[in-house]
């Protein structure tokens, strides 16, 4: 004695947003029934268990259904088989896309292989995030990954219109992809107070300004590689710490703007050599793409830890940078004014969002 | 050679992957119609193909038109082997043939295949010339409209209604064909799909003819059915009403308030407005108007009851519904009434109709619920050129029908339908409708120009409760029912229950709120074969109805109600076991008397433990009861009204029904007496299947806060209805285990089923809320031994609840029925009886015995006169005046709620654009004939589909559930694109017919058929600009019309 088949089918799907977050979670039918019934659900409605079954089962039917065209959203819009409407296909579709911050923060920087997927158990173990939630986010990733990689224009814009998500979404996107493609290191211990907002925010920066859509806004890739030539030029900025007046003239512009405005002069003053030799050797070797996966390594070792153990504060932190960039245009020996701003741009917004516990 | 079909392919999108080593595909399109055959090139390694191919012309026989369908078959190119075949769409080009309906077939279409569902849509462009006006070779029936809408639809009116047309086909199913051994199960269900969508082109084709030939110009209600006969064979048949309707000029736009009445508006103009063209129908048929004064006898009808208005022994209503073939309730002739209302109709072989709702006046009584059935064994069909077997069954059917009507002193049957269910070769057919006397004057030539005159004549007793009044003879009813003085005009005799199949007219007075009621049955019968087989079951059809009849009554009393609308009763056999289900909406109709309780009585008096459970379950009873009542806001209007004083005595009025069928009708009266003639109604608790009985009775769960439902097009006593529409389809199949059933164990079973459905539906849409479920339809089926489906249609749809309330209060029943009293200016003597019949009730009788006091020949005497005044032209405008003016009050309060929608839908349109290539127009569909807060402004032709779909992957598709629920949503895809592509947005009076379900689980094969129809519409969002003045025309044309009759 068995209900054998049950169906409901509206001619407007109908999908709860509740069930579609426990069928995105990763919930089984009779875990997602589960918490159904703790939500009270029933007490509400006074349903049965029975109720509660049939229709977690239909609607996870419906996702299912459903799945094969979340993966090309586009299709979404103009399919036939389900009528939904608009404002509903577009939650599906950014809750679809949507991560868990601790899951992306686990698989940022890495290569989205098979070999990384393999790895979704123990990243599942270790965040808590279901197994076929961790599934379904990295396949995003990846198909994000590999529409987006041969197509020309802006990266964002790129992510937004094929995918249909959101602003916000689709930077984030960009980020992850951004960083799988650099394959910036983010797991190191050091890096670990990080979070995918901070790491979002300065691949967000460095899009803007240190690819080749910066200048070049019609070419392959143009977001996701940086500028290869202003690589090269980076290289020129070592004439900063290697000459050494250039560095004492630069040391002493620094710290006379700075005087009087914060309690950790001294330490300023007694470090900056150091911590400009930091900036510049960072900048110089990035043509290396073995350095370029350290960028964020580097950032956190030659300059935020040493700010940090003296004791700076954020705006510390900024009245330094601001005035250490600014000097930079006053030495009359320094001719790479460019450069030196298209670098220090980003250093300064990245350092700015990185400088906290 | 009177067309020219033209198609082009234009383009493919989302096609599958049909070439595994370059994920792409190499699509070219086949299109056939008729033997010709066209193609396109070849488009290479694309998924969205680009065609854009020439104009392919068929030149075919306006007949051929009629029957096939356009065949657009999509194919992957292979050099080397067999091309492979990626869907088809089959396109029925029917509405092009009629100019009132689509010009172009345009758009996107799903491609479908029996096998893997939709893959992917494809582009076309349809279009047809047709040569001459044609209408002279009469083998094709172009330009006869379809409607599967069971009331005049609206923008239309109702020239004439001719009646009743039928026809059915009978072919041999490809299914078992022997080539069916050797092609594969692709190419079978395509032939079956393929021989189906022809068979119902001819039927409509016939049915057209037949139309043409009675001088109509549509069918109205068509419903057309398929029988799977297996073995021996296919039968597609139909059934409609023959109509000449006219096209109203959209500037009269009558129905604004459709979503309020459905039927007043459309109905009203129809009545005024100067009528034309009858004239081109010559009505051949039967419709002779010999008699001029046909209402006149309606009203001598009505002297005659009122003179013998007396109590007549109290009894019930058994009669109805009852015995397979057994007659109903008998009634005795009148013959004034017969003679001179009846002519008419009686010419006519069937004076049947498959509406359900009418223009208001068309429905005089109602005399109850008419049914037939019979059992046949199913032979091979041996000559498809030759159904006349199958003929013969409906022929005999109908004519039962026809007879009971007669019996019931009706001339008509109203809400008519036809169905069988089948199994292995037994065969149930069945009719159902509701004996009425109609008013001739929409049958008759020539009808409308003298409506006005008919007026005259036309029904003293207000609309609101003239339904109601009995048509038989009350004399010599020869089936119990009691009777009483008509609550609501005080003037005609009305039984204490009514059961129809028609929805309740727009214009009935209920009290309260109506609710679905369902009565639910399981009878195990032995396996057996043939005539054996077949007697069983025809034993067994008398008992299960009257176990049905006596659920809903017992239902109907727990609910407080006295009539039900909309009955149907579906009786399903299996291989052991027979399914009854009968479906219907109940509500308070004022003009009836109160119902009474429900009284339980011990069979053995005395033993003291029993009478105390007796009195517990009688306490539940009268909670129940009472708990309905506040659910279902019915306070009879006596309580506020009439009643001076002293309580109404109407709860304390008891009837008696007795459970079994046994006990004999002289006890009957005999307990009645002892009653001192109030209804006592006993349920009498001998054996434990009548505490089972009462349990299951006490089991209905109401449905939550903010829920109700029917099984009507529109909730009696609910009016503001808002723009939400979400119509579903719901498919449940229960495994019986192998254990020893008994008849009450199913029973409860299938009550489960059918009560767990009804919660999971409240719960998917508690959304909605305040919301109703319309039209809820059910459907059962035995699809093999141990397994029984239901299958559930409806519409939610969302009303404003404060309004809901305000409603009720600010336009009582009561109240509209003072003021027609007013307009009519009734006889002052008159008045007076019918105050001194109130005080007299009030002292606390049931009014039959009251009525008895009021001297008979008096009464006669008065209506006389008040015919008299009633047919002046002054009160007639004003009658109508107000009619109008109540529909458009309602109008206006409801324009004023829905102003917030333009607004929703600029919203929804505005985020479409920001999807950038989404152009999927959005269609709804209804179960309906109307969709809340839209106006339908043209109907764009019958939409009526048949799939097959087959799958050898069961479990990976998700097993049953997951592949007939994708199935269900592919249907409604490719209806909707369907609709879409003919240019509408909307389905209405949409219907699955069939839904047949196989499955072989162990094999991992499932197959599933599916019939699906409706009617294509356009419909508009109804603003205040468009309908405010509308409504003012609507009143200015009533009255130029009336004025220019006088």
């Amino acid at each position: 004695m068995a209900v054998e088949l049950d169906v409901f089918v509206g001619n407007t799907t109908i999908m709860d947003e509740e069930v579609y977050q426990l069928w995105l979670d990763g919930y089984t039918v009779n875990d997602a029934v589960k918490v159904r019934m703790e939500g009270g659900v029933l007490e509400e409605f006074e349903a049965s268990a029975d109720v509660l079954l049939s229709d977690t089962m239909d609607q996870y039917r419906t996702f299912q259904m459903c799945e094969r065209l979340l993966h090309s959203p586009a299709k979404l819009a103009n399919q036939l088989l389900f009528q939904i409407p608009p404002h509903r296909q577009a939650i599906l579709i950014e809750r679809y896309y949507a991560f868990d911050d601790a899951f992306v923060r686990e698989v940022l920087g890495k290569k989205l292989s098979k070999g990384t997927k393999k790895d979704l158990d123990d990243i599942s173990a270790k965040t808590s995030v279901t197994l076929k939630s961790c599934r379904r986010q990295f396949d995003n990733f990846k198909r994000v990954f590999k529409v987006v990689e041969e197509l020309k224009g802006p990266l964002v814009e790129n992510i937004r219109q094929h995918f249909l998500l959101s602003d916000k979404l689709a930077r984030d996107y960009a980020a992850i992809v951004f960083f799988a493609n650099n394959r910036f290191e983010t797991g190191k211990r050091k890096l670990q107070y990080l979070t995918f907002q901070d790491f979002a925010f300065c691949a967000g920066q460095l899009i803007n300004s240190w690819t080749i859509g910066a200048v070049d806004n019609m070419v392959e890739d143009m977001d996701v590689d940086l500028d290869k030539e202003f690589l090269q030029e980076l290289k020129e900025l070592k004439i900063l710490i290697t000459d050494k007046d250039l560095l004492d003239q630069h040391k002493s512009l620094v710290c006379t703007a700075l005087r009087g405005k914060t309690k950790a002069f001294n330490e300023m003053e007694a470090n900056f050599k150091n911590l400009s030799r930091g900036l510049v050797n960072i900048a110089a070797k990035l043509t290396n793409t073995k350095d370029v996966r350290d960028f964020f390594i580097d950032l956190v070792e030659k300059f935020i830890e040493p700010c940090r153990s003296d004791r700076w504060t954020a705006s510390d932190m900024r009245l330094y940078l601001t005035h250490y960039t600014n000097s930079a245009h006053i030495l009359d020996t320094f001719k790479h004014q460019v450069v030196w701003d298209r670098y220090m741009g980003v250093i300064k917004s990245c350092i700015f969002k990185m400088y906290h516990d | 050679m009177p067309g020219k079909l033209k198609a082009k392919i234009v383009a493919g999108r989302h096609l599958p992957v049909m070439d595994r080593a370059s994920d792409l595909t190499d699509a070219f399109v086949e299109v056939k119609f008729g033997n010709t055959t066209f193609k396109t090139d070849v488009c290479p390694k694309s998924l969205n193909p680009q065609w854009n191919s020439e104009w392919f012309k068929f030149e075919v026989d306006d007949e051929d038109l009629q029957d096939e369908p356009l065949q657009i078959t999509v194919l992957d190119h292979d050099t080397y082997s067999a091309n492979d075949a990626i869907g088809k769409v089959y396109i029925d080009i029917d509405p092009l043939l009629c100019s009132e309906a689509a010009s172009v077939i345009s758009g996107w279409f799903p491609i479908y295949d029996t096998i893997h569902g939709i893959r992917g849509e494809i582009n076309v462009l349809v279009k047809v010339e047709l040569f001459n006006d044609l209408n002279r070779f009469r083998q094709s029936s172009c330009g006869v409209k379809f409607f599967c809408t069971t009331s005049i639809p609206r923008c239309y009116r109702a020239a004439m209604v001719h009646g009743f047309v039928e026809e059915l086909v009978v072919n041999e199913d490809p299914e078992y064909q022997w080539i069916d051994r050797i092609r594969t199960p692709r190419a079978s269900n395509e032939a079956r799909q393929r021989l189906i969508s022809l068979m119902s082109g001819e039927l409509q084709r016939k049915i057209g003819l037949k139309v043409l030939e009675m001088g109509g110009n549509a069918v109205v209600g068509y419903l057309q059915c398929f029988d799977l006969e297996g073995e021996s064979g296919l039968v597609v048949r139909a059934i409609g009403t023959a109509c000449t309707l006219d096209k109203l000029s959209s500037g009269s736009a009558p129905n604004t308030n459709t979503h309020v009445h459905p039927n007043t508006a459309p109905a009203s103009n129809a009545c005024n407005s100067p009528s034309k063209d009858g004239k081109e129908s010559p009505l051949a048929h039967g419709c002779r108007s010999t008699h001029n004064s046909p209402v006149h006898s309606a009203c001598s009808s009505q002297r005659l009851s009122q003179n013998f208005s007396v109590s007549v022994p109290t009894l019930i209503f058994t009669g109805m519904g009852s015995g397979g073939s057994a007659g109903k309730e008998a009634g005795p002739l009148k013959t004034l009434l017969r003679q001179q209302t009846q002519t008419a109709l009686e010419q006519r072989e069937f004076p049947f109709f498959t509406l359900t709702s009418f223009p208001p006046g068309f429905l005089v009584h109602v005399g109850g619920v008419v049914s037939a059935r019979s059992v046949k064994l199913l032979d091979r069909i041996h000559n498809p050129d030759e159904p006349e077997t199958r003929d013969a069954w409906w022929e005999e059917i109908r004519q039962e029908i026809k007879s009971h009507a007669k019996a019931l002193g009706c001339h008509a049957v109203v809400g008519y339908s036809e169905s069988t269910s089948i199994c292995e070769e037994v065969c149930i057919l069945s009719a159902s409708g509701t004996a009425a006397i109609l008013n001739p004057r929409y049958m008759r030539e020539g009808c409308l120009d003298i409506g006005s005159t008919d007026h005259r004549f036309e029904e003293p007793s207000p609309p609101s409760c003239g339904f109601c009044h009995i048509p038989y003879d009350e004399l010599n009813m020869p089936f119990p029912a009691q009777l009483t003085y008509c609550y609501h005009c005080r003037r005609q005799k009305v039984p204490d229950v009514l059961f129809t199949t028609i929805d309740m007219p727009p214009e009935a007075a209920v009290t309260g709120k109506g609710c679905l009621i369902q009565a639910r049955l399981c009878r195990l019968k032995k396996k057996a074969q043939g005539e054996v087989n077949a007697t069983a079951i025809s034993n067994l059809l008398p008992f299960m109805e009257y176990e049905l009849h006596t659920q809903l009554m017992n239902k109907l009393k727990l609910r407080s109600m006295n009539a039900l609308f909309g009955l149907h009763i579906q009786i399903s056999v299996g291989e052991n076991m027979l399914l009854g289900l009968a479906s219907a909406t109940g509500v308070y109709l004022t003009a009836l008397p109160a119902p009474g309780g429900i009284q339980i009585a011990g069979k053995t008096p005395g033993d003291l433990s029993n009478e105390h459970h007796i009195l517990t379950i009688q306490k539940r009873i009268n909670d129940t009861i009472t708990k309905n009542k506040e659910l279902y806001q019915i306070n009879p209007p006596e309580l506020t009204e009439e009643v001076v004083g002293s309580p109404i005595p109407e709860p304390r009025q008891r009837s008696r029904l007795f459970r079994s069928h046994s006990e004999s009708s002289d006890e009957l009266s005999e307990l009645d007496l002892s009653h001192g003639k109030k209804d006592a109604f006993v349920l009498e608790i001998d054996d434990t299947d009548a505490v089972e009985d009462i349990h299951s009775l006490l089991t209905d769960a109401p449905p939550p806060t903010g829920f109700y439902s029917c099984n009507t097009e529109i909730m009696p006593g609910i009016y503001n209805w808002t723009t939400g529409v979400q119509m579903f389809t719901s498919v449940r199949v229960f495994r019986l285990s192998n254990a020893n059933l008994t008849n009450q164990g199913l029973n409860k079973i299938f009550t489960d089923l059918c009560e767990n459905l009804l919660k999971s539906f409240y719960f998917k849409l508690r959304s909605m809320i305040p919301c109703c479920l319309c039209h809820l339809n059910f459907t059962v089926a035995v699809p093999e031994e141990e397994l029984i489906q239901v299958a559930v249609t409806a519409v939610a749809m969302t009303f404003d609840k404060d309004q809901t309330q305000e409603k009720p209060a600010d336009k009582p029943v009561t109240k509209g029925c003072s003021e027609t009293e007013e307009q009519l200016q009734f006889p002052l003597e008159l008045c007076a009886d019918s105050s001194s019949i109130t005080t007299q009730t009030s002292s606390k009788i049931s009014g039959v015995p009251e009525s008895t006091n009021v001297s008979p020949r008096a009464a006669s005497v008065d209506y006389g006169s008040f015919a008299d005044r009633c047919s002046t032209w002054l009160e007639l405008l004003r009658l109508k005046a107000h009619t109008i003016r109540r529909g458009s009050v309602k109008t206006i309060s409801s324009l004023e709620r829905s102003s917030p929608l333009p607004e929703g839908r600029s919203r929804s349109l505005r985020s479409n654009r920001s999807f950038g290539g989404s152009s999927v127009p959005v269609v709804k569909m209804t179960p309906l004939s109307f969709l809340p807060g839209t106006r339908i402004i043209k109907y764009l032709g019958i939409i009526n589909m048949f799939f097959i779909r087959e799958t050898t992957s069961l479990r990976e598709e998700g097993g049953v559930s997951g592949f007939l629920h994708s199935f269900i949503a592919e249907v409604f895809a490719m209806v909707r694109a369907h609709v879409a592509a003919l240019g509408g947005n909307a389905v209405v009076s949409y219907s699955m017919k069939e839904c047949v379900l196989m499955e072989n689980p162990n094999k991992n094969q499932a197959q599933c058929l599916i019939n699906v129809s409706g009617d294509a519409v356009i419909c508009v969002i109804e603003t205040d600009q468009e309908s405010m003045p509308s409504t003012i025309n609507v009143v200015q044309t009533c009255s130029s019309g009336a004025d220019g009759a006088t």
